[in-house]
């Protein structure tokens, strides 16, 4: 599929009249996504910002069937109605393919919903699991969750005089999941747009348990402006804070993108409100700290992706 | 009436018996002591190709009644099985369940809640979860087990009804001991739940749903109205289904049974196992002339009232045994709901709490003929605890 393609394709998943922010890039990645379906899709859904502004009954935003039932279970109720369709093809009772997706945010995924994801992807259900990653738990208000990155200030790990932000690294999602030994783990962002459609087709393509793990910029969250999710987007791809590579079979990394000149990672910081403070005089060791887990990250990648097999 | 056949059976066999004869589309499992061997069961059919069901042994037991509830809303008939912790820990997903109208059955090997950890039978499990939408019933043997999980597929799955079932028994007591029951032929299983009548539902592709959305102050009180309203239109229906079933097996059911409480004076109810040896002392002592009769409510959600009322207002003076304290409540549950009932329909019965048998302590023939002879003696007691050292 090409951008024109994709802009072309009709649109059977989140339409227009939910209620996201101005701003937020989950619809982008949510539309970008579901149209690299060819088949059809059903879709389930983590308690979250996602569900929350698409489902104010009795509206729906959605055109594909989408299941809500709580927070922490969207790899279990993925698993049952994907189980059920299983069960109703091997007895001749439904023959079209279908695409089971289920979306989550960070705390559903990196947090509460940690585990039904990993009991989903060791039994091998088929299905693409998609992490919006917008770094915190924005639809309770800026809490810190473990996708938040070292030194941000949320309402749970507040800049204070005597603590400067979440001082505890991120979790490695991707690498959690690929440890699963599971077909296919993707890093993906909205900036590059068509290289997210590229791996939710491939996703499509393969039998089995898959996963997008998309940064997902939030301006209330960020303390942003609410006109650049794309430049945000690509300056955390270009710091190589959100490095584009994937993992096939737990151990076959690919770099999708290596940025031509790696940006400091302050050029992607001093444009977020949440971390203000580590600019202020006296913290100075943090944006170093902050600047050394963005390099070890990278370096570490580059190493698998060299080993390649 | 239907042809049989004579089984060895625990309760946990007469429970998955039940199911691999309704053949669900999907099964989700985890192993939780006493249950553990309905599903162990149940694994063993699929291995061996007896069943179409797909098998999710999930990871937990919110993931059980998570992915339960996938596979319902995506218009699959789904079954599952718990005790104890594990309907704790799934206790939001229960509620779920039964908040979306999605019909299903759940057998559940009663047994204590932790702390201290114990693996016995008592009610604090599904007493736990009793006011989250769902009908319960409750069985005294594996012959009811098996009647009563049958029945429990066409009553959750009616179309005015839309409610999941647990069909409860005594861990170990009952899911462990083996007794004799009279299974049907899968024929005749399969004839009675036939298939499940669909509306809306995930894999329906030309008629897209949103299932589980939002809904704020001006929509969530009417569909808890709503879900409430299905409960007591139950009262009609489950009638109804138990008939059509006793033409099957020539059995009565009922919201409760009665034994010898025709010129009974003093009265016990009480639920499942208990009630078999209770039936034992009642006979005993009317022998000895002593008129002692017993309840068994087969029901508690919907609350039987009128019948349990009608029949409790035969007697005197009667003690509701539960196997379950309400902590610091005045009595037990199930005593409380009754003693409400009682006051609203001007019942001048006498009621007496028994708390018993919690973590699997024996209740005794002996301990049940000491209730009965308080109640003869006019023990004035309000609450007491039965088989408990001070």
């Amino acid at each position: 599929m090409n951008s024109r393609q994709l802009a072309e394709t009709e649109n059977k998943s989140l339409v227009s009249g939910h209620r996201a922010c101005a701003g937020c890039a989950f619809p982008v990645i949510t539309r970008t996504i579901l149209k690299s379906s060819k088949d059809p899709v059903v879709i389930t859904n983590a308690t979250g910002c996602q569900e929350v502004v698409s489902t104010i009954y009795p509206y729906t935003a959605w055109k594909s069937s989408f299941l809500h039932t709580a927070f922490e279970n969207a790899g279990a109720n993925i698993s049952g109605i994907e189980a059920c369709y299983q069960a109703w093809k091997r007895t001749g009772r439904i023959d079209q393919h279908i695409n089971f997706v289920a979306f989550g945010g960070d705390g559903g995924t990196y947090d509460i919903g940690l585990q039904s994801l990993s009991g989903a992807l060791e039994r091998g259900h088929d299905f693409l699991y998609v992490c919006y990653d917008n770094e915190a738990y924005m639809n309770t208000g800026i809490q810190r969750s473990g996708a938040t990155p070292f030194g941000a200030d949320t309402t749970t790990s507040p800049a204070g005089k005597v603590r400067q932000g979440k001082s505890q690294k991120r979790k490695d999602l991707v690498k959690i999941c690929a440890a699963h030994n599971i077909p296919y783990v993707a890093q993906a962002s909205i900036s590059n747009l068509m290289d997210l459609s590229r791996k939710a087709e491939k996703a499509f393509s393969i039998r089995g348990p898959k996963v997008l793990v998309v940064l997902s910029p939030c301006n209330p969250g960020w303390r942003t402006a609410t006109d650049n999710m794309v430049e945000l987007s690509q300056l955390a791809v270009d710091t190589c804070f959100w490095p584009l590579y994937e993992i096939e079979d737990g151990h076959k990394y690919t770099i999708n993108l290596t940025p031509r000149e790696k940006k400091p990672l302050t050029e992607w910081l001093k444009l977020q409100g949440r971390f203000k403070h580590l600019f202020k005089p006296g913290n100075e060791a943090l944006l170093v700290e902050a600047q050394k887990q963005v390099d070890e990250q990278w370096e570490q990648l580059q190493a698998h992706a060299k080993m390649g097999v | 009436m239907s042809d049989t056949t004579k089984k060895a059976f625990t309760g946990a066999d007469a429970a998955s018996w039940a199911m691999k004869q309704i053949n669900p589309d999907v099964v989700a499992a985890y192993p939780m002591t006493p249950q553990t061997a309905i599903v162990q069961n149940f694994a063993r059919y699929v291995a061996d190709g007896l069943v179409d069901t797909e098998y999710v042994t999930a990871e937990s037991e919110h993931s059980v009644m998570s992915a339960t509830i996938g596979a319902v809303a995506a218009g699959g008939r789904a079954m599952t099985a718990t005790s104890s912790a594990g309907l704790a820990l799934m206790a939001e997903m229960v509620g779920v369940a039964s908040g979306l109208r999605l019909p299903m059955v759940m057998a559940v090997a009663n047994r204590a809640l932790s702390a201290p950890i114990n693996i016995h039978g008592d009610h604090s499990d599904v007493y736990l979860v009793k006011d989250l939408g769902w009908i319960q019933v409750f069985s005294e043997d594996p012959q009811e087990v098996y009647e009563n999980m049958i029945m429990a597929v066409r009553i959750s799955e009616h179309p005015d009804i839309q409610l999941p079932v647990e069909v409860n028994q005594d861990g170990f007591i009952t899911s462990h001991a083996v007794e004799r029951v009279d299974v049907l032929e899968d024929a005749t299983v399969q004839e009675f739940v036939g298939q499940k009548k669909l509306d809306k539902y995930l894999l329906d592709l030309e008629h897209p749903v949103t299932i589980g959305p939002l809904e704020l102050q001006d929509y969530y009180f009417e569909t808890q109205k709503q879900r409430n309203d299905a409960m007591f239109k139950a009262m009609e229906v489950i009638p109804q289904i138990e008939a059509e079933f006793s033409k099957i097996t020539g059995k009565i059911y009922g919201w409760l049974e009665e034994y010898r409480m025709d010129d009974a004076e003093v009265a016990i109810v009480v639920m499942s196992s208990t009630a078999g040896t209770a039936k034992g002392v009642v006979d005993a002592m009317r022998e000895q002339g002593k008129k002692v009769g017993l309840i068994k409510p087969r029901y508690i959600r919907p609350f039987p009232a009128d019948a349990l009322v009608a029949s409790l207002k035969k007697v005197k003076r009667a003690a509701v045994m539960d196997r379950a304290i309400s902590f610091g409540a005045e009595g037990g549950a199930l005593f409380n709901e009754l003693s409400s009932a009682m006051y609203q329909r001007d019942g001048q019965t006498h009621m007496q709490s028994i708390l018993f048998g919690l973590g699997g302590r024996d209740i005794t023939p002996a301990d049940i003929e000491g209730i009965f002879q308080g109640l003869l003696d006019g023990d004035e007691q309000l609450i007491k605890y039965v088989g408990v050292r001070e």
